[in-house]
């Protein structure tokens, strides 16, 4: 799903609500109305959100396994490469000795991993970002804390202001806002 | 109390700490302190660069002295905020959630410690980079062979991976503490920190499947980082460093020494910033636990070695245990054990793991037993080596005495640092598990 450029106007609409069992209820009965290009904001991770949403990739998983791959052949070609070009017999120490070069193998493969799942992870979320249309909305302070808000954006199909606020309204939430476009470009 | 009352409460009382910190005296108080130490690093680190170790008290036999015991040491106490964060996640234990952030917190500036100490102790620190394997016209590269190369990858590495860690960790609750900021300058700081974070699904199950799989790779990553450490000194031909249970010794007894920093800090944290009904008598119970069970584990790595040394009957190694119980380092045996695993038995009762104060003390009492158990670890071996000739004493010197109380500075000023200005508790995540668990004790 791709969010539409900040300064479409409106940005969106938003929903808020009290629970986290309302969001993740009002997400699926959107989704089943239809709506796909939305977002849902809560204080802390929900587990169903994922499946909510529709979400299936396992792109950040899969960064992880390159990154270890690629850092230990990075590691272990390395030590191969080094003692190839530089030689130093030292001791009657074989040149290429696979024990000790698992060593930095293992730390070159954790090092890349984790620095692959997390940059990935960083990079898909479009993180960092400096500004966000929804901040604007009145109270979405509050998605860090103890609400719960459903955003359907302007660039999905079936958008159209009146009838996708009424749609929302008919999920209970708190109340329904129209997310405003920034002037930031994108 | 409804379910989001209590998320409202509990964002109100973490966030309160960064924005309108309690206890600004006493803060100011310790920060002075830590300032004062962090002084006496700077004054004992220009001394060295400006003469050289010579000034340290370390020389044939002994060339490691306090400097790598303090190594080992630091980086041990640091491994245990990787566990408790790390394990603890990937086994879906709840109670972590109020002790892992400044728990990570510790394991962050003990390794900051424990690897500024090989490098001041490389003789010509300002060259450290060498170890890195660049291309050069010296036409040289690191010995891939040697321990010091390993320290390099596997400090850097643990370093790294620990700050990824801890900062995708804290970035919701800096969100969080941005949302609350009434201060434009703390708006903006908070929320530059914060990335831009705003708590979407999608970016939540991203971040979940990026924070679970750290953590399940920090954990064999604590293993490897501390094993190497023991094969550092395995890689020497020296009585009483060969024995096969060291990687597991080492590992055990950095978790225990870690332990009971936690617990030290978690004790001081709670009562000084009013986390009572966070950071319950529960979680300290649990700890204590921790601490008893991994100090069982260490204990059996003493018995171990001893029962190496004589089954495997080799002179030397005989010598060296014979040195450890009644040599001119024996007091660092002894001190260890008895810091270690007397006061530790106390925490068989209920009763003493209900007591906070109790468990300050036996944890303070474990740290000193540790660091006893570090350089005992180096003397009793190094002084005496195989060849009666190279028979030497080692006693530090003042200057590395400083250095240590200046460690400690470069631990504590930004720990407190952290206190300071940076939610020590996960609130995101404590919310979480009360959703889950429905219950703030077992959250």
């Amino acid at each position: 799903m791709r969010e539409p450029s900040a300064d479409k106007e409106p940005f969106g609409l938003m929903a808020e609500f009290r629970a986290p069992e309302q969001l993740v209820d009002a997400v699926r009965r959107s989704r089943e109305a239809g709506y796909r290009s939305l977002d849902a904001y809560s204080p802390y991770p929900l587990e169903e959100m994922r499946q909510a949403l529709g979400m299936t990739g396992n792109v950040v998983p899969w960064l992880c396994l390159t990154g270890g791959v690629l850092g230990a052949a990075a590691g272990y070609g390395l030590q191969l490469y080094t003692n190839d070009a530089y030689p130093i017999a030292i001791g009657g120490r074989p040149l290429f000795a696979w024990q000790p070069f698992m060593l930095i193998t293992f730390e070159l493969m954790v090092l890349f991993a984790v620095g692959f799942a997390i940059a990935g992870m960083l990079v898909l979320n479009h993180l960092p970002r400096l500004h966000h249309p929804v901040f604007g909305v009145t109270d979405f302070h509050r998605a860090s804390a103890d609400r719960f808000f459903l955003a359907i954006f302007c660039n999905d199909p079936r958008f159209e202001i009146a009838e996708t606020a009424a749609f929302l309204q008919s999920l209970e939430p708190l109340r329904v806002e129209a997310i405003q476009s920034t002037e930031e470009p994108e | 109390m409804s379910e989001t009352a209590s998320d409202t409460r509990i964002t109100a009382e973490i966030t309160r700490i960064p924005l309108h910190h309690p206890h600004m005296r006493n803060w100011w108080l310790l920060f002075g302190l830590s300032l004062l130490l962090l002084g006496c690093f700077f004054v004992a680190a220009g001394a060295l660069f400006l003469n050289g170790v010579g000034m340290w008290g370390n020389n044939i036999p002994v060339n490691w002295g306090l400097a790598i015991s303090h190594y080992v040491w630091f980086l041990g106490i640091g491994h245990a905020g990787t566990l408790i964060s790390a394990l603890l996640l990937i086994t879906n234990a709840h109670w972590r959630n109020s002790l892992n952030r400044f728990a990570e917190a510790m394991t962050l500036f003990a390794v900051v410690c424990a690897g500024l100490y090989p490098i001041l102790h490389l003789g010509r620190p300002w060259l450290f980079y060498w170890m890195a394997p660049y291309p050069n016209t010296m036409t040289l590269y690191p010995q891939f062979k040697s321990p010091l190369s390993w320290d390099f990858f596997a400090v850097l590495t643990y370093l790294t991976v620990s700050l990824l860690f801890w900062y995708i960790g804290i970035v919701p609750d800096l969100a969080s503490v941005r949302d609350r900021a009434k201060t434009r300058r703390a708006q903006v700081l908070y929320g530059l920190a914060a990335l831009g974070w705003r708590g979407s699904g999608r970016h939540w199950a991203r971040w979940q499947q990026a924070y679970r799989l750290t953590a399940a790779i920090a954990v064999p990553l604590v293993v490897s980082v501390h094993s190497e450490i023991s094969l550092l000194f395995a890689a020497g031909p020296i009585p009483g460093w060969t024995s096969t249970v060291f990687p597991a010794y080492f590992v055990m007894g950095a978790a225990f020494s870690g332990f009971a920093v936690v617990l030290m800090i978690a004790v001081t944290l709670r009562h000084a910033l009013s986390l009572r009904d966070i950071v319950t008598e529960r979680h300290l119970d649990l700890l204590a636990r921790f601490l008893l069970a991994t100090g069982l584990m260490t204990a059996y790595g003493y018995v171990y070695e001893v029962f190496d040394a004589l089954y495997g009957g080799e002179k030397q190694d005989l010598a060296t245990l014979h040195d450890r119980f009644t040599g001119l380092y024996a007091y660092s045996y002894w001190g260890a054990v008895i810091f270690n695993f007397v006061p530790l038995q106390l925490l068989w009762f209920r009763g003493i793991r209900a007591r906070p104060a109790v468990l300050f003390l036996i944890a303070t009492s474990v740290v000193v037993g540790m660091w006893y158990e570090r350089y005992m670890l180096l003397m009793t071996a190094l002084y005496r080596d195989y060849l009666v000739s190279s028979w030497g004493e080692y006693h530090a010197s003042l200057w590395e005495w400083l250095l240590f109380a200046g460690m400690i500075g470069v631990f504590l000023a930004p720990f407190l640092l952290f206190v300071r200005f940076l939610p020590v508790i996960s609130a995101f995540e404590v919310k979480e598990a009360l959703r889950e668990t429905g219950d703030l004790r077992h959250a």
